[in-house]
C-alpha cells in the first residue's frame, strides 16, 4: 500500500482523553501520522515525541545574514564606493552603522523565520490542504494513522487500540 | 507536562541560615576587609599614584578613593535591594502565577534597604566635597573667580528652599524620602504577605496588587530621580535624559542575577523543590532580555552623544574613552554585560541549566558593578581611579554584608507564600 494515502482516523472528544490516548497508542507500537485539534493542546507535542523545532537556528542564521549584509552595504557605500564625511565622523563610522545593522538583523531574522516556517509547514499560497475530518476545526480531535506506515500491524488490532484508548469514532480516510 | 497527579510539597519550609553558611560568608567578608585594608595602606603610602603636579586641581588624597568606592557599592547594592522589591511588585501587578514560589526570595532583598539608606546618608555627609563637585559653595558665588553659571543654574535642584551653596536640603529630603518610602512599601508587602500566611484567602492578593501598583508608580519616579541625584550629579555639568532608565536597567539586570543566584543556591540546599527548570528558564529569559535592554539604553545614550558631538555632552565619553584607566573598561563593560549574556544565554538549554546561569549571573554581577564603577569614578577620582585592591576589597565586604542581611532576613519567615492563590498554578508552569 502507498504511503501517505490511506489513513485510519480516531476521533476524540476530550483533550485529556486524547493526551492519554496518544501515549497509549504510541506505547503499543503504533506510529501516529499527526493529530489535528481545533486549538493548541498543551503538552501534545511532548506526548507525540516531537523533536524541538529547529526554527530558532534558521532565525539565528538569517539574523547573522542580516547583520553581515547591513554592515557590508554600509561600509561599502559610506567608506569605499562614495566616501562621505557626515557630521565630522570617519568614513568608516562604525557606531553610526549599528542601528541599521540592528534593523537589518531583526528584519531578516523575522522574514527568514516566517519564510522557513511557511515552507516547512507547507503553507504556500497554492498549497491544497488535506482535510482529514472537517470537525477538527470545530469540536473534535482527530488522530490520523498512516496504514502503510504501520504495515507490520494488523488493521483490526490498531482499531482496537484506538477504541480502548477512548476514541468515540473510528473512520477510514483515503486521499487520491 | 500537562497531567501531573496531585502535588504534595512541603509548604512549611523555612531557610535555615546555618552556622557553616554564616561562617563562609564571614570568611569572604574578612578576606575582603583584609584586601581593603591592604589597599588603603598602599594608597596612604603613595600606592604608585603621583599626588603632586595636577594642573589646577587639588591634591589627591587616598580617602577620596575610599569614598568613591563606598559610593559605588552604596548605589549598586541599593539597586539590587530595591529591584528585589520592584520585581516582587511586578509579579502582583502583572498577576503572574509562575513566580509564586520565588516571591519571598525576591522580597528578601529588601532587608538591605534600611542599611543601604543609612550608609548612603552617612557616606554623603562623610565624603561631601570629595565626591560631589556641586557641594562647593564657591560655585554659586558670583564674586568668586570659580563661579560656575551652569551649576548655579542647576543649584535649586539640590539646595531649594535654602540658599544655593549652603545645605543641600532638597537633595537630602529626596534621599530620605525615597529610602523611607521604599522601606515602608517593603514592610507593607511583608505585612500583607504575613497576614496571608496566617489567614489565607484571596483578599490579601487583591490588597497586595493595589499596594504594588502604588509602589510601581512611586518607583518609576524615584528610581529615575535617585539616578540623577546619586550618580548623574557627580558629573555636574553633564546631563543625559535617559540616564534614569540606564541606571535602572543596570540595577534590574544585577537584581535579577542576584534573585536567580539565590534561587539556585536555595535549590542546591534542598529548598524550593517546586521550582523546576521552567521557572529557572523564565529567570534566564528575564536576564537575557534585560541585558539587551541595558545595551539598548547604553548604546542609545552613546550614539546620540557621539553623533551630535556637542562638547558639553561628549565630554562624558571623552573622559572615559581616552583615559588609560577607564578606556579598556568601557569595552569590558559591553563585553561582559552584552556579548556574554547575549551569546551564552541565547539557546534554550543554557537558560534551563543552573550551571550556565550560575556562571553568567556571577559574571553579570561583576559586570554591572563595573558599569557603576565607570559612572562614579571618572567624575570623582579622574586618573587616580582604577580597579585595585580597594575596589575588590570593598566589593567583597559589601557583597558579603548584603548576603548576611538578606539571608538572615530570609530565615525569619516561611520560604514560601503558602496561602498564595496562585501557588497551585506555579507548580504546573511549563514552557
Amino acid at each position: 500500500m502507498e504511503r501517505d494515502t490511506h489513513f485510519i482516523l480516531g476521533v476524540y472528544e476530550d483533550e485529556d482523553v486524547l493526551l492519554h490516548a496518544v501515549e497509549k497508542v504510541r506505547s503499543n507500537g503504533v506510529k501516529i501520522h499527526e493529530v489535528y485539534t481545533p486549538y493548541p493542546i498543551h503538552g501534545l507535542e511532548v506526548v507525540l515525541g516531537y523533536k524541538r523545532s529547529r526554527l530558532p537556528i534558521a532565525a539565528f542564521l538569517f539574523g547573522m545574514l542580516g547583520t553581515t549584509l547591513a554592515m557590508t552595504m554600509q561600509f561599502y557605500m559610506m567608506s569605499f564606493d562614495w566616501p562621505m564625511i557626515i557630521g565630522g565622523k570617519d568614513y568608516a563610522a562604525f557606531p553610526a552603522f549599528i542601528p541599521v545593522g540592528f534593523e537589518m538583523t531583526v528584519l531578516l531574522a523575522a522574514f527568514g523565520m516566517v519564510g522557513v516556517f511557511m515552507i516547512s509547514s507547507n503553507l504556500k499560497p497554492w498549497a491544497q490542504p488535506r482535510i482529514f475530518d472537517i470537525r477538527s476545526t470545530d469540536d473534535k480531535h482527530i488522530m490520523a494513522i498512516d496504514i502503510a506506515n504501520n504495515s507490520a500491524m494488523d488493521l483490526e488490532k490498531i482499531k482496537e487500540i484506538l477504541k480502548s484508548s477512548g476514541a468515540t469514532e473510528i473512520n477510514n480516510k483515503s486521499f487520491e | 507536562m500537562a497531567h501531573h497527579g496531585e502535588q504534595h510539597y512541603n509548604l512549611e519550609q523555612r531557610f535555615d541560615f546555618t552556622a557553616a553558611t554564616k561562617k563562609s560568608i564571614m570568611t569572604v567578608l574578612v578576606i575582603g576587609a583584609v584586601i581593603l585594608g591592604l589597599g588603603i595602606v598602599l594608597a596612604m603610602t603613595g600606592g604608585g599614584h603621583d599626588e603632586v603636579g595636577e594642573a589646577g586641581g587639588h591634591a589627591f588624597h587616598w580617602y577620596e578613593r575610599l569614598y568613591a568606592n563606598l559610593w559605588i557599592n552604596n548605589v549598586y547594592f541599593t539597586g539590587i535591594a530595591i529591584v528585589g522589591v520592584f520585581f516582587f511588585a511586578i509579579q502582583y501587578a502583572a498577576q503572574a502565577g509562575w513566580s509564586t514560589p520565588l516571591l519571598r526570595v525576591m522580597l528578601s532583598f529588601g532587608y538591605w534597604l534600611p542599611f543601604a539608606g543609612i550608609l548612603m546618608l552617612a557616606t554623603f555627609f562623610l565624603a561631601n566635597h570629595d565626591l560631589f563637585h556641586w557641594t562647593h559653595s564657591y560655585l554659586f558665588d558670583k564674586n568668586d573667580p570659580q563661579y560656575d553659571s551652569i551649576i548655579d543654574g542647576k543649584g535649586a535642584f539640590f539646595f531649594w528652599p535654602m540658599a544655593k551653596g549652603t545645605f543641600p536640603i532638597f537633595f537630602i529630603v529626596r534621599m530620605v524620602l525615597f529610602f523611607g518610602l521604599w522601606v515602608f512599601f517593603f514592610k507593607k508587602f511583608q505585612q500583607i504577605s504575613d497576614q496571608e500566611d496566617q489567614l489565607g484567602g484571596n483578599s490579601y492578593w487583591i490588597k497586595m496588587r493595589s499596594w504594588s501598583a502604588f509602589f510601581l508608580i512611586f518607583f518609576a519616579v524615584s528610581s529615575s530621580i535617585s539616578a540623577w541625584d546619586w550618580v548623574m550629579s557627580i558629573d555636574t555639568h553633564w546631563f543625559s535624559t535617559l540616564f534614569g532608565w540606564y541606571v535602572f536597567s543596570s540595577w534590574f539586570v544585577a537584581g535579577l542575577c542576584a534573585i536567580t543566584l539565590l534561587t539556585i543556591f536555595l535549590k542546591g540546599k534542598g529548598y524550593l523543590e517546586m521550582v523546576n527548570q521552567n521557572h529557572i528558564h523564565d529567570m534566564g529569559k528575564f536576564i537575557f532580555g534585560f541585558s539587551i535592554f541595558w545595551t539598548y539604553l547604553w548604546f542609545s545614550q552613546f550614539l546620540l552623544i557621539y553623533y551630535a558631538n556637542i562638547p558639553e555632552e561628549s565630554v562624558y565619553f571623552i573622559e572615559r574613552l581616552t583615559s588609560d584607566v577607564y578606556g579598556p573598561f568601557i569595552f569590558v563593560n559591553i563585553g561582559l554585560n552584552f556579548f556574554l549574556p547575549f551569546l551564552v544565554l541565547m539557546t534554550r538549554d543554557a537558560k534551563r541549566h543552573g550551571v550556565f546561569l550560575k556562571l553568567v549571573c556571577s559574571i553579570l554581577l561583576v559586570g554591572h558593578w563595573i558599569d557603576f564603577f565607570l559612572m562614579v569614578q571618572p567624575g570623582t577620582l579622574g586618573h587616580n581611579g582604577g580597579i585595585g585592591l580597594m575596589e575588590v576589597g570593598m566589593f567583597l565586604v559589601y557583597g558579603s554584608a548584603v548576603a548576611l542581611v538578606v539571608l538572615g532576613g530570609l530565615a525569619k519567615k516561611n520560604l514560601i507564600a503558602k496561602n498564595h492563590p496562585m501557588l497551585e498554578e506555579s507548580y504546573h508552569h511549563h514552557i
